[in-house]
């Protein structure tokens, strides 16, 4: 089974047609809002996730077939973990003859006395902070930590995980079963790493967040629409780490996401090339995110432990307030990338100081920055500094040097809306 | 669960070190041995000789074939073990962390397969 997302389809019952249907909603609405935080328990109850979620499913299935006789139980997330566990005891116990590496597992989860009907429990701790953790442990690579998280904590299919990362099915397929055995054999615990490891973790944690964000955000045009569900994946994730742990930097991440996503619909022409922020008809922002990712910015300010999520969600927000192009306030903006760049130091971020330089001090200022970092051999195959080169030249009236640079980056960019802007930016010299 | 944790490093790496530093680095390796002892962690642990002095050995066909050196060759070499006893992989991590050559080379950490006979 393993990859049984959604609820079985047999409703094989003596129920009218509506009745059927209505229960059906319910059950759907039930698996969307609680099978993660079920599934999240049954690992922790079974200590395996093939197990839990093998065990997830046949709950579902019990869950349709007795949910029409006997009604809704009071607490159906209590129900759904309770039968879960029972049905995996049960499932073990018969398969111990069969498989004796069963046995310690067997023997670990006791008696199976407890009555599924008796359960009321309304609050069994809410454990997908755990899994959340695990399956973003730093000893899984980035691609298997993204997998299994997407797979795991999200519920997405493989197929959907596929196809959103431009990937074949049985490669993320194989990426998953390698993560959990691997979390199985290393011994990788299920648990919220301890204070001290805290910091470290979380940062494995936010990475793989934003890497979903980024696939989504940086390839939503052209090609491929169906990518930028990532981008709404991302924060959907976003707002369930804070939810389970306020730490500032998951707030000032959150908060980067949604001024990003904020542009996504200026963003693109609709030819499909790409628009440049200062060319954006800022009126279709979204200025229901942009609020919250201010407000979000706010609270992870005033806890003075924020770090570079938050000072580039600040950055971002700088532009948010902005009511046009012409009213950015470059010189707060300059004063951010100091401080990103004492508490993250990195050529990338030199870049896009030197680029604020240029708009406050003027394209000479700025040019000058670009080429110290050309010069001392700094990101001298990354794309966006040529272009921002040819950029600066351009206004200064340097034409024979933009072009060059125009044709370096051009040479070095792969993405089809970059390349048309690329193009388009030539023609126009 | 027992865990081996690996101690790469370059022997050059070392050789920035002072003859008193390398007295007290050695003095602190074999501290965190005993400390590991007190914790119930310690299995084993020693150091390497240098990789001039080891073999590789393999047999095909039946036949030994014995050639110098390591298989591969890297900048890091293997210098030393400590085989511990672990509650789990975050425990190990921990444990590896705090190794002294940590800070020069890298540890890398390795679940132990336990044979059975079958």
């Amino acid at each position: 089974m393993g990859d049984g997302a959604g609820i079985p389809d047999s409703l094989n019952l003596s129920m009218n047609e509506d009745a059927r249907e209505t229960l059906r909603e319910t059950i759907d609405e039930i698996y969307r809002v609680e099978s993660r935080r079920v599934l999240a328990t049954l690992i922790r109850l079974l200590g395996d996730f093939d197990l839990a979620e093998e065990a997830l499913h046949e709950a579902f299935t019990t869950a349709l077939e007795q949910w029409a006789h006997e009604g809704v139980p009071k607490n159906p997330r209590a129900w759904l973990v309770s039968v879960g566990r029972f049905k995996a005891i049960d499932n073990i116990r018969r398969r111990v003859r069969f498989d004796s590496s069963l046995a310690q597992i067997a023997n670990e989860l006791g008696p199976n006395t407890e009555d599924p009907f008796e359960v009321d429990d309304e609050d069994i701790e809410d454990e997908r902070l755990r899994l959340i953790f695990t399956c973003c442990h730093p000893a899984l690579s980035p691609d298997a930590q993204i997998a299994l998280t997407l797979r795991t904590v999200c519920g997405l299919t493989t197929e959907e995980i596929a196809h959103a990362f431009l990937t074949p099915p049985p490669t993320i397929a194989q990426r998953i079963v390698r993560a959990k055995s691997k979390i199985r054999d290393a011994k990788i615990p299920y648990e919220v790493p301890s204070h001290t490891e805290l910091p470290d973790r979380l940062d494995t944690v936010l990475h793989v967040i934003y890497l979903v964000f980024n696939e989504g955000y940086s390839a939503s045009f052209g090609e491929s629409l169906t990518r930028h569900d990532l981008s709404s994946e991302a924060i959907r994730l976003g707002r369930l780490l804070i939810e389970l742990l306020p730490e500032p930097e998951a707030i000032g991440l959150l908060a980067l996401m949604l001024l990003q996503e904020s542009r996504r619909a200026a963003r693109i022409s609709p030819t499909g090339e790409l628009i440049l922020l200062n060319e954006q008809d800022r009126s279709l922002w979204d200025h229901a995110q942009i609020s919250e990712g201010l407000s979000l910015i706010q609270q992870a300010l005033v806890s003075r432990r924020f770090g570079p999520y938050t000072i580039q969600a600040a950055i971002a927000a700088v532009h948010a307030r902005a009511s046009t192009a012409d009213a950015t306030d470059w010189r707060q903006i300059v004063a951010l990338y100091d401080i990103l760049n004492q508490a993250d130091p990195s050529p990338i971020i030199e870049l896009n100081r030197a680029v604020a330089v240029a708009m406050c001090d003027g394209p000479a200022a700025g040019l000058e920055l670009i080429e110290a970092i050309l010069t001392r051999g700094d990101l001298k195959d990354y794309h966006f500094i040529h272009s921002a080169h040819a950029d600066l030249c351009r206004r200064l009236g340097k034409i024979a040097e933009a072009r060059a640079s125009y044709e370096r980056a051009l040479q070095l960019s792969q993405q089809k809306s970059e390349r048309e802007f690329l193009e388009r930016r030539l023609r126009e010299l | 669960m027992k865990y081996l944790c690996l101690v790469y490093f370059e022997p050059k790496a070392l050789t920035v070190l002072s003859e008193a530093e390398k007295i007290a680095f050695d003095n602190e390796s074999l501290a965190y041995d005993e400390e590991l002892q007190r914790s119930g962690h310690f299995i084993a642990a020693e150091a390497l000789d240098s990789v001039k002095s080891a073999v590789t050995v393999r047999v095909r066909n039946g036949k030994i074939s014995t050639t110098d050196g390591p298989f591969a060759e890297t900048k890091e070499q293997l210098g030393g073990f400590i085989l511990i006893e672990s509650r789990d992989l975050n425990d190990a991590i921990q444990i590896a962390a705090k190794i002294p050559l940590a800070r020069f080379g890298s540890i890398e950490v390795r679940p132990i397969w336990e044979l059975e006979r079958k």
